[in-house]
């Protein structure tokens, strides 16, 4: 029996508040008049109009190629300093580890820019590198700020396990690295590909911190629609972004989908096991 | 301790498992705000990089020149002085706003049954994925002079010419809730559902009534939730730059909006940074309050 509460109304409410702007917006990019307010009509001109703008699709192969690095490396050492947080206890400068890890999360994206171009700035007149900002430095800054969020998704998945079946591996004399590879990974593979994801999406969302740090020529999508959204809106415009909003949401979806699969064989897996060890 | 045995045997490798992540994330996150700090005692120069040297060696001798005159600059300019409050108050605000329409979300979403608890916050999680550029592009369409919302309104008969809410601080406040909302309900919700159900049984049991039992048992219990959720809208919020400058106006007067424009239009590096180094000392007690709470949280113990 369910109770139809003040809250469900204001989660309904809520959910509509969030979906029915990007609902709009898909739906008016099907729009044949060039007027963005007047219907005229269901259209794909607008699509096939983005297939000619040649500068657009470079900018999206740049950016899909800097979030795929992202993802990567941001993953990896997300997951290191989630492991450092969760299995080290006590070491020197503990506590500063801890806030540089969680401190990307809240800082203003203008002062993390304008802070990391200053130090690229300084390192090339200092050590010569990077000698030129462009798709390199965006993906130092993309992952210095995405691991960060890969850190919480993986540390709280890291919290879950249970640690004596690391300790039994090492009981038995498996060495950390091997304990760490064959058994720690494949538990937490869920939140790992999770935390790639996620940063694949921020990366390919970000236009502030890329912005400070990019250079000439390396004008990534985010830096392209903003250019044109801040004369306006125009039906281009909608068509991109009704494309970039449909294309996450389903990469989203599909993976949630599979993961939520993987987690439930494990779950049944782990059930029948058990069923077993008691007959 | 069982934790202490798994430390035996992370000797040799631990310096790299640490070094790592540490070595990274001090060289590209902690440095460049030293960085920062030097450069806005610097002068704005026409040179390449625009701005004079802080520390100079000549005749043997390190000179340091540090120039106050940017900050000199920001106290006597009332601009800087609004901006930045005009910040502050937009950011409470909206914390605010987010906080009263999250919380009840959250909360619904943790009394749902479990199988339709990951269906919704997907839904919740969906939307922070996607860029807030075209979050905030889609209410451009909705709320200009002649969009959706104002031929609606005036359709329906309700008014007879546009209300200006585009370039307004009212749809700054719409698109700021808009999108900062999912990262109040993650947080809370995650609190949320740890909560032991019977203690709101036991409350009931003893004749308490529901909203009593909400205000003096649940409230309570999500205080770390509230926290992270409100550090996580208000510090963003204050340095927020792609909102105020596509839905704000001339009136909406916000510090990233401010910094952006003498970083790229002014093209003066130390007065930006001034203006940095300034916000960061205002955010640094919220950032604090937010490690302490998420680090509490990572370790395991709130």
């Amino acid at each position: 029996m369910k109770r139809w509460s003040f809250s469900s109304t204001m989660l309904w409410v809520g959910l509509l508040f969030i979906y029915l702007p990007m609902l709009i917006m898909v739906i008016y990019s099907f729009n044949a008049s060039k007027l963005v307010t007047v219907w005229g009509g269901w259209s794909m001109k607008w699509y096939f109009g983005l297939l000619d703008n040649s500068q657009l699709i470079g900018s999206v192969l740049r950016s899909l190629e800097v979030a795929l690095y992202t993802a990567v490396a941001a993953t990896a050492l997300g997951t290191l300093a989630a492991f450092v947080l969760t299995r080290v206890t006590r070491f020197k400068g503990r506590t500063l580890f801890g806030g540089l890890v969680t401190a990307p999360l809240v800082m203003p994206e203008v002062i993390t820019g304008l802070s990391l171009l200053l130090l690229f700035v300084a390192m090339a007149q200092l050590i010569g590198w990077p000698a030129q900002r462009g798709l390199l430095t965006i993906w130092i800054a993309h992952t210095t700020f995405c691991s960060a969020y890969v850190a919480v998704i993986v540390s709280a998945r890291l919290r879950e396990l249970d640690l004596s079946i690391e300790e039994a591996a090492m009981d038995l004399g498996a060495k950390p690295w091997k304990v760490f590879f064959l058994i720690t990974i494949p538990m937490i593979a869920p939140s790992l590909a999770a935390g790639a994801m996620m940063s694949f999406a921020l990366s390919l969302d970000d236009l502030v911190l890329a912005s400070f740090v990019s250079g000439p020529g390396a004008t990534t999508l985010p830096m392209e629609v903003f250019s044109a959204v801040r004369l306006g809106v125009k039906p281009e415009i909608n068509a991109v972004a009704s494309l970039i909003l449909l294309s996450v949401s389903l990469f989203t979806f599909v993976a949630w989908y599979f993961t939520r699969r993987a987690e439930e064989r494990r779950k049944r897996a782990i059930q029948q096991a058990m069923a077993e060890e008691a007959v | 301790m069982k934790l202490s045995k798994l430390k035996r045997y992370l000797p040799k490798g631990r310096h790299a498992v640490i070094g790592v992540p540490f070595v990274w994330l001090f060289l590209f996150f902690l440095l460049p705000f030293f960085i920062v700090l030097k450069i806005s005692f610097a002068e704005a120069d026409v040179a390449i990089p625009p701005y004079t040297d802080v520390f100079s060696w000549a005749d043997n001798q390190l000179t340091i020149l540090l120039n106050f005159g940017n900050y000199v600059f920001l106290s006597e300019d009332a601009l800087y002085l609004a901006a930045y409050l005009g910040s502050l108050k937009i950011a409470f605000v909206s914390t605010l706003l987010c906080l009263l329409i999250g919380y009840p979300m959250a909360y619904a979403i943790a009394r749902a049954p479990k199988e339709m608890q990951t269906v919704y916050l997907l839904l919740i999680m969906m939307p922070t994925w996607t860029a807030i550029l075209i979050r905030v592009y889609a209410w451009m369409g909705i709320l200009s002079n002649n969009g959706l919302l104002n031929s609606l309104l005036m359709g329906l008969g309700l008014i007879s010419e546009p209300l200006q809410i585009l370039n307004t601080n009212l749809a700054v406040y719409i698109g700021i809730v808009y999108s900062y909302l999912p990262f109040m309900v993650l947080p809370l919700y995650a609190n949320l559902v740890k909560h032991d159900q019977s203690l709101l049984e036991a409350a009931a049991d003893l004749g308490s009534r529901n909203f009593n039992s909400f205000w003096r048992i649940t409230v309570p219990l999500s205080k770390n939730g509230i926290i992270a959720g409100c550090m996580l809208v208000f510090i963003p919020v204050v340095g927020e730059f792609v909102i105020p400058e596509l839905l704000g106006g001339p009136e909406t007067l916000m510090i990233g909006k401010v910094l952006w424009q003498e970083f790229f239009n002014n093209r003066d590096w130390p007065v930006a940074s001034a203006l940095a180094v300034v916000m960061l000392a205002i955010l640094l007690v919220p950032i604090i309050l937010f490690n302490r709470n998420q680090a509490k949280e990572m370790e395991g113990r709130a």
